[in-house]
């Protein structure tokens, strides 16, 4: 099967741009002008991190040996790859590449304010006590996989979900950026948003149609499958986003009468994030419905956070945990078996509501397993390092506090962001100057 | 000399200029800037959040003109920046001392 080697290759590449540039590109859009370049970095720090510890024991932890009843894999067992075949390493670096996205995800619900020391000793722990275990419990032969027969493709549970729990989870403990809810936050840069959703959609091909497991018997069996599933979640990763963007700007339309950029970048997110526990086990038509309901939901689920005075920032609770979520039930209705690589059917194909139950009781175990191990590492870091910058440094600017740049260096006439941005313009040189001096 | 300060609508600044020129203003002084009056900017909606802007772009000109020109240029550009429309600017006339070309020391009506 040189065919699915060579595709895998490309396909660990492609969700590799899906945190960078893609993820950072959309979600730095978004920010405003003083923090882009801290948003952007939150993502680029993920891959760095999490990349390293994946090697060391991520791997091990995810399809390692059952430990405590399945609930994750021995750590120890192929630590930093002993005994992992070479045949094996791209299998490695494509599922690293998805610890990475789902840790990055989280970073949009806590924009603006995080110490990037607080991110770098969170992202470890994180994916020690939540990502890997989860991965194991679903794809690596563990407790989901083993009592609940769920569905999940490509990551509903193990990404979405998890991934937008914690930031529920982060938002909630980190509280909200200084003026949240009564001065103008709006996306700085939509541009860049544009072309975050259009490369995030592009790598997501990698995401859902590499996430395909051979399981035939013989050469033959492998060929017939491999061509037929990755056309079948090509498909239906495509309709259910085109459904999904139409969807959201549909909502917008009618409920505040202008369908925006936003929207629809918003939109194609939250249909690729529905489909991609899906996209195996439904055919056109559950891609449609799929779309079309996780467009239209979550384009009025990102409108909650006001009304509980939650600043999850970019909305990784309204569109990954609202999607994934939805994703991963909607599988309890629309999975066939007769017209995809459905494991078992769902209620509007006979099969009663065995699956809905499976899906419902995997997604619940995602929640508790990531609302829990995020608490802890998120209170542990609150009451030792800390995690917000200082107020000063909030209200002036991220970027300039924990980095030490300013991403823009434009004059424009009235605007917050300008007062921070000459400062930095003027102090940076200086400072560099003396340095080269002493 | 008078001083014409215009804040106009930013679409309506290629009529005002072209109605100047053909009146005989041979020179003025454009900036983009933004601010509000009676119509208190304008409402945003990002992902169902609705924002105030209070702040909206406006085109500000500014004009020294002869004492006898200027009231015929404070009408040429309230003719041509009208839409009859909240926020179409405002136009006010102040007293200048004294103006010199930097090129030449001319001063005042010589040097407009």
């Amino acid at each position: 099967m040189a065919g699915y080697y060579a595709w895998m290759l490309v396909a660990t590449a492609l969700v590799l741009m899906m945190t960078t540039p893609a993820l950072a590109l959309f979600y730095g859009g978004m920010s405003r002008s003083k923090s882009v370049l801290n948003m952007m970095m939150m993502s680029y720090v993920a891959l760095g991190v999490v990349g390293i510890v994946y090697v060391l024991w991520g791997w091990s932890m995810t399809f390692g040996e059952n430990e405590a009843g399945g609930l994750f894999g021995n750590p120890f067992e192929m630590f930093a790859l002993d005994g992992v075949g070479w045949d094996a390493y791209i299998g490695v670096v494509f599922q690293l590449t998805f610890a990475v996205i789902t840790a990055a995800l989280i970073s949009g619900a806590i924009a603006d304010r995080v110490k990037l020391s607080a991110w770098v000793v969170f992202l470890p722990l994180w994916v020690t006590l939540s990502y890997f275990p989860i991965a194991h419990m679903v794809w690596g032969g563990g407790f989901i996989a083993e009592h609940l027969a769920a569905q999940d493709y490509a990551g509903g549970t193990v990404v979405h979900i998890n991934a937008g729990v914690a930031g529920l989870v982060l938002a909630v403990l980190i509280g909200k950026r200084i003026g949240f809810g009564k001065e103008p936050m709006r996306p700085h840069n939509l541009t860049l948003t544009m072309i975050g959703a259009g490369l995030l959609w592009f790598g997501w091909y990698g995401f859902n149609v590499g996430s395909i497991v051979l399981a035939g018997d013989s050469e033959e069996a492998n060929t017939a499958q491999f061509m037929s599933e990755t056309g079948l979640t090509f498909l239906n990763t495509t309709i259910a986003t085109c459904a999904a963007m139409l969807g959201w700007l549909l909502v917008e339309r009618l409920m505040h009468g202008k369908a925006t950029t936003l929207g629809a970048a918003s939109g194609i997110v939250a249909g690729l994030v529905a489909i991609t526990p899906s996209c195996g086990a439904v055919n056109l038509l559950g891609a449609v419905a799929i779309g079309v309901i996780a467009g239209a939901v979550c384009a009025w689920a990102v409108g909650l956070k006001y009304r509980f005075g939650l600043d999850d920032s970019l909305d990784v609770v309204g569109v990954h945990l609202v999607g994934g979520l939805l994703g991963t039930l909607l599988i309890g209705f629309f999975a066939t078996t007769e017209h995809a690589a459905a494991t078992e059917n769902g209620l509007f194909y006979g099969g009663g509501l065995t699956s809905l139950g499976h899906q419902a009781g995997a997604a619940a175990i995602a929640i508790a397993w990531s609302a829990v191990m995020t608490l802890i590492i998120g209170l542990a870091i609150k009451y030792t390092l800390g995690w917000r910058v200082s107020a000063e440094a909030e209200v002036e600017g991220i970027d300039y506090d924990q980095h030490g740049e300013t991403a823009y260096d434009l004059h424009t006439s009235v605007s917050g962001a300008v007062s921070s941005g000459v400062v930095a313009a003027s102090t940076a040189p200086v400072a560099a100057t003396e340095g080269a001096n002493a | 000399m008078k001083l014409v300060t215009a804040v106009i609508k930013p679409h309506k600044w290629e009529d005002v200029r072209e109605a100047l020129e053909t009146f005989g203003v041979t020179g003025m002084t454009v900036s983009e800037v933004s601010g509000y009056g009676r119509q208190k900017g304008h409402t945003e909606v990002y992902r169902g959040a609705e924002y105030d802007i209070a702040l909206v772009p406006k085109i500000r000109i500014e004009i020294v003109v002869d004492d006898n020109d200027a009231e015929d240029v404070v009408g040429i550009i309230v003719k041509t920046a009208q839409t009859g429309r909240i926020g179409d600017g405002k136009v006010w006339v102040s007293p200048v001392e004294t103006v010199v070309r930097v090129r030449t020391g001319d001063r005042d009506a010589e040097a407009l």
